[in-house]
């Protein structure tokens, strides 16, 4: 095994306010394998979205070790090494999806018929093939969201990291996104980290499940899902399904009660 | 018509009716008694007594009444839009389109101030912290104040015409809403829009392009129109304070000067009217481009 794709040792992260310092990590540590699927759950306030922002290189942490691809993560966000998908869709109003999917292409200077070909190839990737020339608004906020996974993933970085992407959906949609996103996994092998505050979800799609507590924010518990990498949504029903899910249940509530 | 729904007229037209159909009552009410002293001195000074029909007619048929009538005015702009000749110095055509080329001018030049002090301000530390004081103070000196100085300074850097002058004067006007507009909308993309491109590795400048300048496009329409307006004054007062000879404001002063209550009312309701157009005609530019952005129909 080569080393992890994301190396996180003994990272700490305090902001300074107004109202005094807050400890928004403390000491984790978490390896993250070249293919895996991680998933950040706990409560509002645990650091799993300043986690994923530290990842990015959005945030500095003050203290410990990040590395991404073997860089530091601010050189690897300048690295273009990974797309990452807010909670929000922020699609721009004035371009069209394909337009919206081609802005970091634009950027990024890949060339004309490049970019086409790829917003083409992304968007069937993500089921919008035919959706290209509408504008935001035409659309629900499922399939917004999944016009921004496909501008996230139209550079074709090996890593995506998504921020409670599905967290603004209702169920039906979730369900439905969550089945799509784990087709997206397999097909094109990316590390993923998913940052989340529903159990099912963060249960179905990973095959790393990172528990997260409060106050300062650390990690409490990793735990290695079992389930195989094909999963239809009826797995949910098994009985292995079901433990892990009480697992993370009892992470989550150790964390509180402390 | 969807039964139920009141139709446009009675949602948008009739309103509009119901409020000028007062105002040319009142208008007819006052003229009749501010023109009636004069028909009264008149009848006395011939030691005859008219009946109240006859002093009726007569005030709105003065050739010089305080407040000429509605008719008046709607005949006197008639005479001097359609049936005078556009090169006649008579003609409010005439007249308008040199209020229009100063108006335009001014919109322009301001409109261009406008954006680029947004820009400065927005994108340097040190534009914010120099220009905004002073587009502030701009707008707290009466701009009659300034005009004779913008004339002579302008002549004195040898600007031939009271064009550059009277454009100047309308631009200092119109810059301002221009500005502010494009200052709240180049920072208008949140947190999350910038975090995005920072992950794109975006640089300063794509940002700037791809990211602040079309999201600053809706509070730059909004605006245009009062831009425009602002604008149209700025020229009016322009050529009321300029000494200017030609415009519809230079209309405005003669007619009032040389007592022609007709020329100072048509001239009035000459800007009103290119007013109007005016700002109708960007409004109707503004939703062409908007659609053209992709905007959502309401």
């Amino acid at each position: 095994m080569t080393s992890p794709v994301i190396d996180v040792s003994g990272v700490d992260l305090t902001f300074q306010t107004n109202d005094g310092p807050i400890h928004a990590l403390k000491n984790v540590n978490l390896e993250i394998n070249k293919g895996d699927f991680v998933s950040f759950i706990g409560p509002s306030g645990c650091g799993k979205t300043t986690l994923l922002r530290c990842i990015a290189g959005l945030e500095t942490p003050t203290g410990g070790d990040l590395t991404v691809n073997g860089l530091s993560p601010e050189d690897a966000r300048k690295a273009r090494s990974y797309g990452y998908v807010f909670q929000a869709a922020g699609l721009y109003p004035w371009r069209t999806i394909g337009g919206n999917v081609k802005l970091p292409l634009e950027i990024m200077g890949f060339s004309k018929e490049d970019q086409t070909e790829r917003v083409r190839k992304v968007l069937e990737l993500v089921d919008l093939a035919g959706f290209e020339k509408k504008y935001p608004w035409q659309l629900s906020g499922g399939m917004q969201q999944r016009a921004s996974i496909a501008r996230a993933l139209a550079f074709d970085a090996d890593i995506l990291l998504m921020d409670e992407p599905f967290g603004a959906l209702d169920e039906i949609v979730r369900d439905h996104l969550n089945e799509q996103v784990l087709k997206l996994w397999a097909r094109t092998e990316k590390t993923i980290a998913f940052v989340t505050h529903s159990i099912p979800e963060a249960v179905y799609l990973s095959t790393k499940i990172v528990v997260m507590s409060p106050r300062p924010g650390r990690i409490t518990d990793i735990i290695d899902s079992p389930l195989p990498k094909d999963r239809p949504l009826n797995i949910r029903d098994s009985a292995e399904f079901i433990q892990i899910a009480h697992r993370v249940r009892d992470g989550l509530r150790a964390g509180h009660d402390e | 018509m969807i039964p139920g729904k009141p139709s446009t007229f009675t949602y948008s037209v009739l309103p509009v009716l119901t409020v000028v159909a007062v105002l040319v009552v009142v208008w007819y009410a006052a003229a009749i008694k501010m023109n009636s002293t004069w028909t009264y001195d008149q009848a006395a000074r011939a030691g005859t007594e008219p009946s109240f029909s006859e002093v009726v007619k007569d005030t709105m048929q003065q050739d010089r009444p305080l407040l000429p009538v509605p008719h008046q005015v709607a005949a006197e702009l008639w005479d001097t839009t359609v049936e005078k000749k556009i090169t006649s110095k008579r003609s409010m055509i005439y007249q308008g389109s040199i209020t229009l080329k100063t108006t335009l001018w001014g919109f322009a030049l301001g409109v261009v101030v406008g954006i680029a002090m947004a820009a400065l301000i927005v994108l340097s530390r040190v534009g914010r912290l120099s220009l905004m004081p002073w587009a502030i103070i701009s707008q707290t000196i009466p701009i009659v104040a300034l005009a004779p100085i913008i004339v002579v300074l302008s002549n004195a850097i040898g600007a031939g015409s009271l064009l550059v002058p009277k454009a100047i004067i309308a631009a200092y006007l119109s810059f301002f809403p221009v500005m502010v507009s494009m200052i709240k909308g180049l920072t208008s993309p949140d947190h999350m829009q910038l975090d995005l491109l920072r992950t794109y590795g975006a640089k300063r400048s794509a940002v700037f392009w791809k990211l602040r300048v079309p999201a600053s496009m809706p509070y730059f329409f909004a605006s245009l129109k009062v831009s425009i307006a602002a604008a149209f004054v700025g020229a009016v007062v322009g050529e009321l304070s300029t000494s200017a000879i030609s415009g519809l404001g230079a209309r405005m002063l003669i007619g009032s000067q040389f007592g022609e209550p007709m020329i100072m009312w048509a001239a009035l309701f000459a800007a009103a009217i290119l007013a109007a157009i005016l700002i109708f005609t960007v409004g109707a530019i503004e939703k062409i481009l908007r659609r053209a952005m992709g905007g959502q129909p309401v």
